[in-house]
């Protein structure tokens, strides 16, 4: 159980993180969804205790993060973005460190790391140095540090970027399997990779919650939110307008309008069918319609509305 | 203590396995014996005057030579992100870290062994002042050591964190040296806090709890700001 309490971090005034608030159970795999400087990472690093928030709590099963950093810690495993592994030493070797610094006892030992190297793929690289590695591999490499000592939380920072796809879905597999056990928070820009993995979706923008939701939620909300195209015959000038005024009508803008043909798009908040009000409009108004066609958004349209700069 | 040991482990043969600590070693070896050798035969004088008058300016280039990478490396390839969040302090790390260079310093004194021996062979040693010197260098390395952790934990760049280290360390070394140029209520202050009046005093065999105090209380400030600069990544 991870909680954030009105989490806010500023660097030397501006908000990174701005007042989050979020609870994350055992066993969920959490996606941390946004564009870039969205503050993903620095939620990130003040969950895994690189650094404390400027204000408010963060506490993993009960533990606070500033207080009893150490003892976080040792329930966290963390890949931090790009991976940043010791260039000059081996995997089995860079391996090993990790297991010192972590106390893992000589007796579990060899257990544990012929574990871990069995279920990331580093059998065949063993013995080169990490600094020869591709990048998949040292992703790879970055993932077992972050699991080697069997952690209860992990923590992904953009785990797939950089990878070729059979790679993504090899890392995919992995972190399903782990979510399985552990809780998982994973960062992405990639909407299809949250989609593919998680089992609830935050989607955070210029430091805020824009969103939380399961990815079916998500989806559903994506295509309750009714868009359609419309053309009218009227030589009426005030068609857009009136229809805003139909209650649940979110934006009706005007796309053409050739020989007393009106064509125009109609946005509706979540859930809402506005087809047979418009209808009813059109009645009343005296205007033919001429075409009617319900277009569904998709998940990225929700997406990049949430995230706009202007926002 | 553990987790000290873990990161001097690592360190420690971190040194090894890259050129640095073979071409510090060669250098310094070939400087020093250089300067010894030309003693030997032009004075033609066994002793090891020149040797302990010659190290601590060799240091002042050498040690910062050793200690720019401790922390400005992992700063910069990002790998201290890592050690952050493992479960051990800042100051563990820069303590792991400064022990690690500390003992390649101790390995570069013991090859320097070679001189004593040769000057036994010729006549008198005293061993005495051969136990205090080494004594002196050591805590003079420690000392410009403590400096060159704290210039690397302020930077991402090698080559500033060398600068940095070289400048403060000069500083230290030339206090006592211009002494003439100054009056004597000020040129008291100076020589106190000039390193070399302490490694000197040290040398000649009494060791006092003032020479001594310095030394600990600049390696002490040292690491303290280090793991200071550390913790300065938490923000505002
Ligand atoms: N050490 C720092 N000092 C100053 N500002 C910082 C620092 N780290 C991050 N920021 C700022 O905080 C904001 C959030 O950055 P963060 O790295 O958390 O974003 P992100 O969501 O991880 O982005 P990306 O997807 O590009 O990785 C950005 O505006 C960034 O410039
Ligand atoms: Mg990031």
């Amino acid at each position: 159980m991870i909680q954030l309490a009105k989490v806010t971090k500023s660097y030397s005034g501006v908000k990174a993180v701005d007042d989050v608030t979020l609870s994350i159970p055992s066993g969920q795999i959490l996606g941390f969804l946004g564009p870039n400087a969205a503050g993903k990472t620095t939620t990130m690093r003040m969950i895994t205790c690189y650094m404390p928030p400027t204000a408010g709590k963060i506490q993993v099963d009960g533990l606070d993060t500033i207080e009893q950093s150490l003892e976080v810690r040792r329930k966290i495993g963390y890949l931090p973005e790009m991976a940043p592994v010791y260039q000059d030493i081996n995997v089995l070797d860079y391996l090993n460190y990790v297991c010192d610094l972590r106390r893992i006892a000589a007796d579990k030992r060899q257990q544990r790391i012929r574990r871990i190297i069995e279920r990331c793929g580093l059998e065949e690289v063993l013995h080169k140095d990490v600094g020869q590695l591709s990048k998949g591999y040292r992703q790879r490499v970055g993932l077992a540090q972050a699991m080697v000592h069997d952690p209860d939380i992990v923590v992904l920072d953009e785990p797939t970027a950089g990878l070729d796809p059979n790679q993504i879905a090899e890392i995919r597999a992995l972190i399903k399997e782990l979510g399985r056990e552990k809780t998982v928070i994973l960062s992405t820009h990639i909407l299809s990779e949250v989609q593919a993995t998680c089992s609830r979706i935050v989607i955070i923008n210029q430091g805020r919650i824009v969103a939380d939701d399961t990815p079916e939620g998500l989806q559903a909300n994506a295509e309750g939110r009714g868009v359609f195209i419309t053309a009218v015959k009227t030589a009426a000038g005030d068609v857009a307008a009136k229809t805003r005024q139909i209650a649940g009508v979110e934006e009706a803008r005007p796309i053409s309008s050739t020989q007393g043909v009106q064509k125009l798009r109609i946005e509706s908040g979540a859930g809402r069918d506005v087809r047979e009000d418009f209808f009813r409009l059109a009645v009343r108004e005296n205007w033919v319609i001429l075409e009617m066609a319900q277009e569904s958004r998709s998940l990225e349209e929700v997406f990049r509305n949430l995230t706009r700069e202007d926002q | 203590m553990d987790n000290i040991l873990c990161i001097f482990r690592r360190e420690f043969r971190s040194y090894f396995d890259a050129p640095i600590a073979y071409i510090v070693l060669m250098f310094f070896l070939l400087i020093a014996g250089y300067f010894f050798t030309t003693n030997l035969f032009l004075v033609n004088q066994a002793n090891l005057r020149t040797i302990f008058g010659i190290i601590p300016l060799l240091f002042v280039f050498f040690v910062p030579a050793i200690s720019m990478r401790l922390l400005a490396e992992e700063k910069k390839s990002g790998t201290i992100e890592l050690l952050f969040t493992y479960p051990i302090r800042d100051a563990e790390i820069v303590v792991g870290k400064y022990l690690a260079a500390l003992g390649l310093i101790a390995v570069l004194l013991i090859f320097t062994f070679l001189y004593p021996l040769t000057v036994s062979t010729l006549g008198n040693l005293d061993a005495g002042q051969v136990i205090s010197g080494y004594i002196g260098l050591f805590l003079l390395g420690a000392a410009y050591l403590a400096i060159g952790i704290f210039a690397s934990s302020i930077t991402e760049n090698q080559i500033v964190a060398f600068m940095v280290a070289w400048a403060i360390s000069l500083f230290f070394f030339i206090l006592d040296k211009i002494l003439f140029f100054v009056p004597t209520s000020l040129a008291n202050i100076l020589e106190y806090l000039a390193i070399e009046y302490h490694f000197q005093n040290i040398a000649r065999g009494v060791i006092d709890s003032r020479n001594v105090i310095y030394f600990f209380s600049m390696i002490f400030v040292g690491l303290l700001l280090a793991s200071h600069a550390l913790s300065r990544r938490k923000g505002d």
